[in-house]
């Protein structure tokens, strides 16, 4: 029965961390600044989690078998613990975990308590259900006010987020369906939802961040690959929430330009 | 140590008194158990149908038919909440906490009889509550068992968002209730009924880890309440705690100025000690299960007992880190991070001294401790994949993602169920008078523990692939229809899993009437419900009061007559009188 565990422990061990290794499935490769911290911060974490793994499970295959009652098997061992051994094995595990994420920590708070960089390209994500819109300011670089009364969201586009045509600045605006980015340009992003809460998730821009009704929530990212990947909502918002899907396009700078002078072309 | 106030000497005739409306704290803790076997059931099913879905998206199913997307989300829903509420925070502490501690403190009942009674008959009003919900008009919810706001707020939100929401929502504050009067009975039972010898540091660590669960649930269920009572407002009387300023389905709702974060906050103030609720019990089973089966008295007696006190402690301060993603001010994500990796440590301590308890023993391998073995190798899987989680900057990529799916439900599902599994094999012949069979059990748990680690741990590599959780088709999402093979395989071994359950169920009711009669202490256990005869009598110990001279896990003791001295023998100069 020892020898049973050992075996089915070990294997299970061993085929798990086979997968994790051989990175069979794995994070899609980045496309973002962020990538090279977050993977970096994430591959340190797996390997430290994962000599813990194997060393904690491992051994304990080992030690039932090896320690399992057989006829020959020397009295037990009388002891009620080691003081020591407890306080060893606390500090080493304190400074581990909270050293492991301190490590982290730097990259958060770039990320999330800095501003965008000035220059950043201004884009406002609005999620209803089940939808993404995309509003970018225009060449005044002023947002036209929305109002909760004019949002019709089954009428698509502009009257989706409720844009208020009688707003000067809403001559400019231009929304739509589909994200369009320069690559490495930073992006402003204004995160906002009409109805519940949505996620706007993009795992290859190693970017996510809940859109809540009543908050206009400021993020900012910076594109680094040409490329189309896909947006999935990732916070349960209703019976549409797996087909809420959208598409960046990060291009050049010269490629968004001409896609922002066509699209306000289109408006006029 | 008071002495017990009242003494029921006399056990109740009749059979209404006697096993349905009992006072009698070990037919209530039955009475719990099966509640729970029942739900655990229901709630399987549910994720069979799930699993079938995800992969088979057009088959139409038993008893539901044709699943459409708000049927897969009322499945995950009701799936979620059975199994957290009626399973996972039922069984463990209502139904083994109930039938044991007070035998093993030396009480001849709770102190709260009457309070113990109605905390089960109410339990079991949630439960069918809950059950209603599948079939009022639009069926069961869709908004998942966290029921973020606005979703859950909003009765035009989506199907199931009327009466079966209004349901769902009462189902958890008569659960609260009922848990409420359940944590008051724990904690004054512990505190007050022990009986003479029986000091705190002798108690065995199920008892503290009961009485830790006890004080979590206090604290934190009236909580849930609060926030389950607003939400109800919400839903129905038009006030705005939870909903901001919004339109749903083109038309403006009624309500302004309200929080969605609010609700986030409230639940997982509950949510995350919930956890623990569900898997300190587990832990308490398995140093319990570990010590007698090895052998050996239970490495680090204080250690553990101050490992439980801090987990409770610290998961009250640890709840923001489930919403790192939710637009909740990014400095306070620091604090909660590090208090979340803070509370890895008395886990992390747990598994060593479980480790530490092994080493140099003489390990039984019955059922019991197949299971608590079992347990240790799932926390550590589980609890292994929460550093990643804790860390702001990963849950970036992580939150809301099968890696998270995988996370919990390996450390609060599958382990606190392996804790329920050991616990009844380990209690059976007391509670029954008739031993368990053995093979089947060992069947059982070598198909369960390979089945559990095939299905939930290959959702961690689809987190990490990008895979979204509550998705009922992933053929919208090119990057993640690629992901299918995976979702195949786990639902495969979902099926042989699930199928092996029925062997610990028939081997549960054939041995409850035809297994080998028990004796008073079959697996050579030195607490005190060992000391009584089996099963016990209506007052526990048959009018006499136990004495307790020694620690709960004296194994082993060089120079003792038996490799055991049990907690009543006579004070004796072999070993240690107390745990050091």
């Amino acid at each position: 029965m020892g020898l049973a565990l050992l075996l089915l422990i070990w294997l299970i061990t061993l085929t798990s961390t086979y997968f994790f290794v051989a990175k069979t499935w794995w994070l899609p490769a980045g496309a973002s600044a962020a990538t090279h911290w977050i993977d970096g911060q994430f591959q340190l974490t797996f390997i430290i989690m994962g000599i813990v793994f194997l060393a904690a499970q491992l051994s304990l295959g080992y030690i039932v078998w090896r320690y399992r009652a057989t006829p020959s098997a020397p009295p037990v061992s009388y002891s009620h613990g080691n003081t020591r051994l407890e306080i060893i094995w606390t500090t080493l595990t304190t400074i581990l975990f909270i050293g492991l994420n301190l490590m982290g920590s730097s990259v958060w708070a770039s990320q999330r308590f800095d501003a965008a960089e000035p220059g950043a390209v201004q884009v406002e994500v609005t999620g209803m259900q089940f939808a993404w819109y995309f509003r970018y300011p225009g060449a005044d670089g002023t947002y036209a006010k929305t109002k909760v009364s004019l949002m019709d969201p089954s009428a698509g586009g502009e009257a989706a987020v409720g844009l208020d045509t009688s707003d000067p600045s809403a001559k400019d605006d231009v929304v739509t369906g589909t994200m369009y980015l320069p690559k490495d340009r930073e992006v402003d992003l204004s995160l906002r939802s009409v109805d519940v809460i949505h996620s706007f998730f993009v795992p290859q821009l190693r970017f996510k961040q809940d859109a809540v009704p009543g908050l206009n929530i400021h993020m900012h990212f910076k594109p680094t690959e040409i490329g189309e990947y896909e947006i999935a909502c990732a916070e349960l918002c209703g019976l549409g929430h797996y087909k809420m899907h959208g598409m960046v396009h990060v291009v050049s700078q010269e490629d968004f330009d001409k896609w922002l002078a066509a699209r306000e072309a289109e408006k006029q | 140590m008071a002495t017990p106030a009242t003494v029921h000497s006399h056990a109740p005739q009749g059979f209404i008194r006697k096993y349905i409306f009992s006072l009698d704290h070990k037919v209530i803790g039955l009475q719990y158990f099966f509640l729970a076997l029942t739900a655990v059931f229901v709630g399987m099913f549910l994720s069979l149908l799930m699993r079938i879905h995800l992969i088979w998206p057009t088959a139409a199913l038993p008893l539901v038919g044709e699943i459409k997307p708000e049927t897969y989300l009322a499945l995950l829903t009701m799936h979620g909440t059975i199994m957290v509420f009626f399973v996972l925070t039922t069984a463990p502490q209502g139904g083994f906490g109930n039938y044991v501690l007070p035998i093993q403190i030396g009480a001849p009942d709770m102190a709260f009889p009457v309070l113990n009674m109605l905390s089960f008959w109410t339990t079991f009003l949630g439960f069918i509550v809950i059950i209603a919900a599948f079939f009022v008009s639009g069926g069961a919810p869709l908004h998942g068992w966290t029921g973020y706001a606005p979703l859950s707020a909003v009765q035009s939100a989506g199907p199931g968002e009327g009466l079966g929401a209004d349901l769902w929502i009462t189902s958890i504050a008569i659960f609260c209730v009922a848990s409420l009067m359940g944590a008051l009975n724990f904690i004054t039972t512990t505190l007050d009924l022990r009986a003479k010898g029986m000091t705190m540091m002798r108690m065995p660590l199920t008892v503290w880890s009961w009485f830790i669960t006890a004080i979590l649930g206090l604290l934190a269920f009236g909580v849930l309440l609060s926030a389950g009572i607003l939400l109800l407002m919400d839903r129905n009387l038009g006030t705005s705690f939870y909903v901001p300023l919004i339109v749903v389905n083109g038309q403006v709702m009624g309500h302004k100025g309200g929080s969605p974060l609010l609700w986030q906050h409230l639940f997982w103030f509950f949510g995350h000690p919930e956890v623990y609720i569900a898997i300190l019990p587990g832990m308490g089973v398995a140093s319990q299960v570990l010590s007698t089966f090895s052998r050996k008295p239970i490495f680090g007696y204080k250690a553990m007992v101050y490992a439980m006190l801090s987990i409770g402690f610290f998961g009250f301060m640890v709840w923001g880190h489930h919403m790192f993603m939710s637009g909740m001010s990014p400095y306070s994500a620091f604090a909660f991070s590090i208090l979340t990796m803070c509370i890895g440590v008395p886990s992390a301590i747990k598994t060593f001294n479980w480790l530490g308890t092994m080493y140099k023993a003489r390990i039984r391998f019955k059922t019991p401790m197949l299971y608590a073995i079992g347990f240790v190798s799932l926390f550590v899987s589980g609890g292994l994949s929460g550093p990643f989680l804790a860390q702001p900057v990963l849950d970036i990529q992580l939150h809301d993602t099968y890696f998270v799916v995988g996370h919990f439900h390996l450390i609060m599902g599958v382990a606190a169920i392996f804790g329920i599994f050991a616990a009844t094999h380990y209690w059976f012949p007391k509670m029954f008078g008739r031993m368990m069979n053995e093979t089947m059990g060992t069947i059982h748990f070598f198909i369960t523990l390979a089945g559990t680690y095939a299905i939930f741990m290959p959702m961690h590599y689809l987190g990490m692939a990008g895979q979204t959780r509550r998705y009922s088709q992933f053929t919208e999402v090119a990057y993640q229809t690629k992901l299918l093979p995976l979702q195949t395989f786990m639902t495969y071994a979902a099926f042989i899993t699930i199928a092996a359950q029925f062997l610990f169920v028939i081997n549960l009711f054939w041995s409850m009437f035809k297994g080998p009669k028990a004796s008073d202490n079959p697996w050579e256990a030195t607490t005190l419900e060992w000391t009584t005869t089996t099963p016990p009598p209506h007052d526990n110990f048959g009018g006499k009061t136990p004495v307790v001279h020694h620690g709960p896990y004296e194994y082993g003791v060089p120079g003792a007559p038996k490799d055991y001295i049990m907690q009543t023998d006579p004070p004796t100069d072999a070993g240690h009188s107390d745990t050091k």
